[in-house]
């Protein structure tokens, strides 16, 4: 089993580096997995990531990619609501990216 | 004797058999043979016909899982997994019915 | 994705959901179908029915929690959500008792409905 090492604690991680233990997860494991997957975190990147953490604690599953552009477009309005926006933000994609920093496992149906 | 059930009512025969073969005896329904203690389900009767004679336990935390906990029929004693090691302690032997 | 023919799907659930592993199964497999954009059905019969029962707490058996998941559907354009009145009503629930809107069908119109299908998926 990997794990990261953030402000001297240890965290448990798979093999892909998305955090095994989902209470673990704060603002300073996000920084770090996003310095790892060169994001530079702004407020537009913690609003979705945040978006993502609530939606995880509301159904349980990390959406996929097609379901969490939809849900922003709805929250956070059209313009965000869109994927050149989202990849904007997370290059390799707001679904395995984003999730990532938010400390979700990988979404259901991301292959 | 203590027989542990988990098997729903209603999609196996488990509970059923162990029911007609004994008269007497503990029954402790764990996992989804707990749907058998809960109200309104159509095995209650046959549930109710054997509290007459057997002593009936239904474990807490199985019957929380599917969100029946305020759904149990009276007269049946919920336990926990504490309770569950006890039933096997007071009792001579254990059954596992599979 | 949207290219080619549509056909009708039918997930039919006949296992309590926390006992085996049928029921998180063919929710993952319905999560994942659904970026198929077919004519996706689910169906809750016999003790499946069990699987959207509401309050479902299952920290005591340390296992996952997957019922919310259930209510994510929606936003997966999973919307034929069908429950077998008999199944329902043996099991003394009813639809207040479901953590999702549902049509209940009996089991004459679930066997109609399901004669129509293109595929049925059992689980």
């Amino acid at each position: 089993m990997a794990s990261i090492e953030v402000g001297g604690k240890s965290y448990e991680t798979d093999e892909e580096g998305y955090l095994v233990n989902l209470a673990e997860w704060n603002a300073d494991v996000a920084n770090y997995i996003a310095k790892t997957e060169s994001v530079e975190m702004t407020d537009q990147h913690w609003e979705v990531i945040n978006f993502l953490r609530e939606y995880f604690d509301e159904y349980q599953i990390a959406p996929a990619v097609r379901v969490l552009t939809k849900a922003i477009g709805k929250k956070l309005g059209a313009e965000k609501g869109n994927s050149e926006y989202l990849y904007g933000l997370f290059p390799y994609g707001p679904g395995k990216q984003a999730c990532k920093i938010a400390g979700l496992p990988k979404p259901t149906g991301c292959v | 004797m203590l027989h542990i059930i988990n098997k729903s009512p209603l999609s196996s025969g488990t509970l059923e058999s162990c029911l007609r073969m004994n008269a007497a005896g503990d029954i402790l329904l764990t996992e989804d043979a707990v749907y058998a203690a809960t109200k309104g389900n159509v095995f209650e009767g046959k549930l109710r016909e054997a509290m007459a004679r057997c002593k009936v336990y239904v474990l807490q935390p199985d019957l929380e899982a599917r969100g029946l906990a305020d759904r149990l029929i009276e007269g049946v004693t919920s336990v926990d997994h504490g309770g569950f090691v006890d039933l096997t302690i007071s009792n001579n032997a254990c059954q596992s019915w599979l | 994705m949207s290219e080619g023919t549509v056909k009708k799907f039918m997930f039919v659930n006949r296992k309590a959901p926390h006992g085996t592993i049928y029921a998180l199964e063919s929710l993952e497999v319905v999560l994942i179908t659904a970026a198929f954009d077919q004519d996706v059905s689910l169906v809750f019969a016999d003790d499946g029915v069990y699987q959207l029962k509401k309050g479902q707490q299952t920290k005591g058996i340390e296992t996952k929690n997957f019922s919310p998941t259930y209510r994510a559907l929606e936003g997966y354009d999973i919307e034929k959500l069908y429950v077998e009145k008999e199944s329902m009503e043996a099991r003394g629930l009813s639809e207040e008792d479901l953590l999702v809107d549902v049509t209940v069908l009996s089991s004459a119109e679930m066997g109609k409905l399901m004669a129509e299908q293109d595929v049925v998926l059992s689980f």
